[in-house]
């Protein structure tokens, strides 16, 4: 071993032991879930063999296809909606750091730091103080108005990342204001878009706590169905329906990270 | 606001790569002025302790047909100024007309300008043919002049091989071609350009000096080019103008601003120049006896009224001043030799004033090489001397 290797802070004994452990500690639960999904036998510990059952189960039960329906509707509507505010938002804070941008940006962020528990129970005294029924559209209402911060930041990043001479480039050769924006700003701006909406709509699918308070009795999303089967009990059919959640939110992250990617190139 | 744009009709066409101007056609528009500012000001943050004047109080007349220049040092106010005629800054008082039509208040789509941006601002989404086709596109052309006119253009900046590529996959001077090919396609009656060689490496900033000037000849278009460097001014233009501080300081032919500067900034701006202070000593027919202290009398011709004991400047060009020995006259010390390749440089020192000659090397009429120490008669060409009040 050269004293250069030695000499570097990089190689810290022990440390590749640490992050081995990390790994473990973080991917293990999943992976055991991942794997219990496919157990033959009713129990989430004990293996039975391989079979597909659960996921039989899972595709034959018809609350769990609604909640899942309801979801997709609410995540795909929220994060469409979100993405246009954000977008507004974005273009609005971008170039302006004196004229209130800077103090936009805090509020507009802000949302992701405060405990998502008082975000929820704000939403709810605000439904019932305003006279909102609860139900389908409270959660979707809950779910556009936290998607937002989520949404603007890529699209944000997109923006300053963009030469800002460009939409002056178009106005110089003859595009109107809105001219400019579809043909110059807009196709550029495509990556942040997409990487926004898709990290809106993982939030809105995963979303509990918030859906929990504001979900009327009639309407159930996927998280709050799960949850409403472990208090029935634990069966592979959890782990089944949880697996092909993580399966969704992993190729949509993925899709995201390598837009991003592909945006950054340019 | 008044959202009409004004555009010359393309006319007929030539069979090569010269693009007919309506606007600037020196036939139908003999001396005319491309454009005009007038009391022209522009104030940043108006109203507020941090209150900037870009420009004060700028006249300027553009000559259509023109490589005109706006040179001056960074934040005189040249790029604001150009950025008023492209109508991306609004000016705070005064008028600007663009072929006689007020353009003021118009935005940047209504003005018959196009611009060269410092870092060209190609849309990189696009390539190379959907950048130059996109201001004829906006402008409402029909497709087939659309396609032709981006021949026309790509062939004039020798693009042709690389009409399909992105601007990302090219270099500098690849890209240079382009935003100017883009700026020329839809026939502008001005064309701007913000120092748009400021990007490039010597050699082939050089190069396209000589590309623009000759594009500039070819399409007929005035060219307004800002620049901060002094030797890419005079080699390219027609006429210059001098900024500094906001403050037009002197326009004229490259010959002009060199040989008979108006101002010391012009003088030490433009080229190098030694700056000595001096008295003025009686004055017979145009000519002014001049004191320099330390140094004795010197006569030059006075365009203006100078008054005896009057404080001037003259300005010496260093390739102008004769250095001497053996002639009896020897008051100056050399402190310091620069050999410069094509010339050696003197810095003397003659009383309290400190000089700059250069000379081509090797007794090259009948000049001598001196060493540090030496001390040296100083002289002056005849009409060298150029005696500045300001």
């Amino acid at each position: 071993m050269s004293t250069a290797r030695l000499r570097d802070l990089r190689v810290f004994p022990g440390f590749g032991l640490l992050s081995v452990g990390c790994v473990v500690f973080l991917y293990a639960p999943i992976v055991v879930l991942a794997i219990y999904s496919f157990n033959d036998g009713r129990s989430v510990t004990r293996w039975a063999g391989f079979s597909f059952r659960w996921y039989q189960t899972v595709f034959a039960n018809q609350n769990i296809q609604t909640a899942a329906i309801n979801s997709v509707v609410i995540a795909v509507i929220a994060a469409t909606v979100a993405t246009v505010f954000a977008l507004g938002a974005a273009i609005a804070t971008v170039n302006r750091k004196k004229g209130g941008g800077e103090g936009a940006y805090v509020v507009l962020t802000f949302p992701l730091m405060v405990p998502e528990i008082v975000t929820a129970v704000a939403s709810l005294v605000f439904f019932v103080a305003v006279g909102i029924s609860l139900g389908f559209a409270t959660i979707l209402i809950a779910h556009i108005v936290f998607c937002i911060p989520f949404a603007y930041l890529p699209i944000k990043a997109r923006l300053e990342s963009m030469d800002g001479t460009l939409p002056s480039a178009a106005a110089d050769l003859y595009a109107s204001p809105a001219k400019a924006f579809l043909r110059i700003t807009l196709p550029l701006l495509v990556p942040g878009l997409v990487s926004g909406w898709l990290l809106a709509f993982i939030i809105s699918l995963d979303d509990f706590i918030i859906t929990a308070l504001v979900a009327g009795p009639g309407a159930t999303t996927l998280p709050l169905h799960i949850y409403g089967m472990l208090r029935l009990g634990m069966t592979p059919e959890v782990n089944a329906i949880s697996t092909l959640m993580l399966a969704a939110s992993t190729v949509l992250v993925l899709i995201s990270g390598l837009l991003g990617q592909a945006g950054r190139k340019h | 606001m008044q959202r009409a744009i004004k555009h010359p009709d393309p006319r007929p066409r030539a069979e090569s790569n010269i693009v007919p101007m309506a606007g600037s056609d020196p036939v139908r528009h003999p001396n005319s002025v491309a454009a005009e500012v007038r009391n022209l000001r522009k104030t940043y943050n108006a109203g507020t302790p941090h209150a900037h004047e870009a420009l004060k109080d700028v006249d300027l007349s553009i000559r259509a047909n023109e490589f005109f220049t706006l040179l001056g040092p960074s934040g005189c106010g040249k790029t604001t100024l150009l950025r008023i005629l492209g109508g991306f800054e609004m000016l705070t008082s005064g008028t600007c007309r663009i072929f006689g039509e007020d353009v003021s208040r118009l935005p940047p789509e209504a003005r018959p300008v196009n611009t060269v941006f410092q870092q060209y601002a190609l849309f990189p989404h696009m390539t190379v043919r959907r950048n130059i086709a996109f201001g004829l596109e906006m402008l409402g052309k029909p497709r087939a002049e659309v396609e032709s006119t981006v021949e026309r253009m790509l062939d004039l900046v020798h693009m042709t091989d690389y009409a399909d590529r992105r601007p990302d996959t090219m270099s500098g001077g690849q890209r240079q071609r382009v935003a100017l090919a883009r700026a020329l396609a839809p026939q502008p009656k001005l064309l701007l350009l913000d120092e748009p060689l400021s990007a490039l490496d010597l050699k082939l900033r050089q190069k396209m000096r000589l590309e623009l000037k000759s594009l500039q000849r070819e399409t007929g278009i005035t060219f307004i080019f800002v620049t901060h460097d002094q030797e890419e001014a005079l080699a390219m233009s027609d006429r210059v103008a001098v900024i500094s501080n906001g403050h037009l300081q002197q326009v004229g032919t490259p010959e002009d601003i060199y040989e008979q500067p108006q101002s010391r900034f012009v003088a030490d701006f433009i080229g190098e120049s030694n700056l000595i202070e001096a008295k003025v000593a009686g004055v017979t027919g145009g000519e002014a006896s001049l004191d320099i202290e330390g140094f004795g009398k010197v006569h030059a011709p006075v365009a203006e009224r100078v008054e005896d004991g009057q404080k001037v400047w003259l300005s010496i060009r260093p390739e102008r001043l004769v250095l001497g020995s053996g002639d009896g006259q020897e008051r100056a010390k050399v402190t310091d030799r620069t050999y410069l390749g094509n010339a050696v440089e003197y810095h003397l020192h003659v009383g309290e004033h400190a000089l700059t000659a250069r000379s081509p090397r090797g007794g090259l009429r009948g000049r001598q090489d001196f060493a540090p120490g030496d001390v040296v008669s100083v002289g002056f060409e005849p009409g060298s001397i150029k005696v500045l009040l300001s």
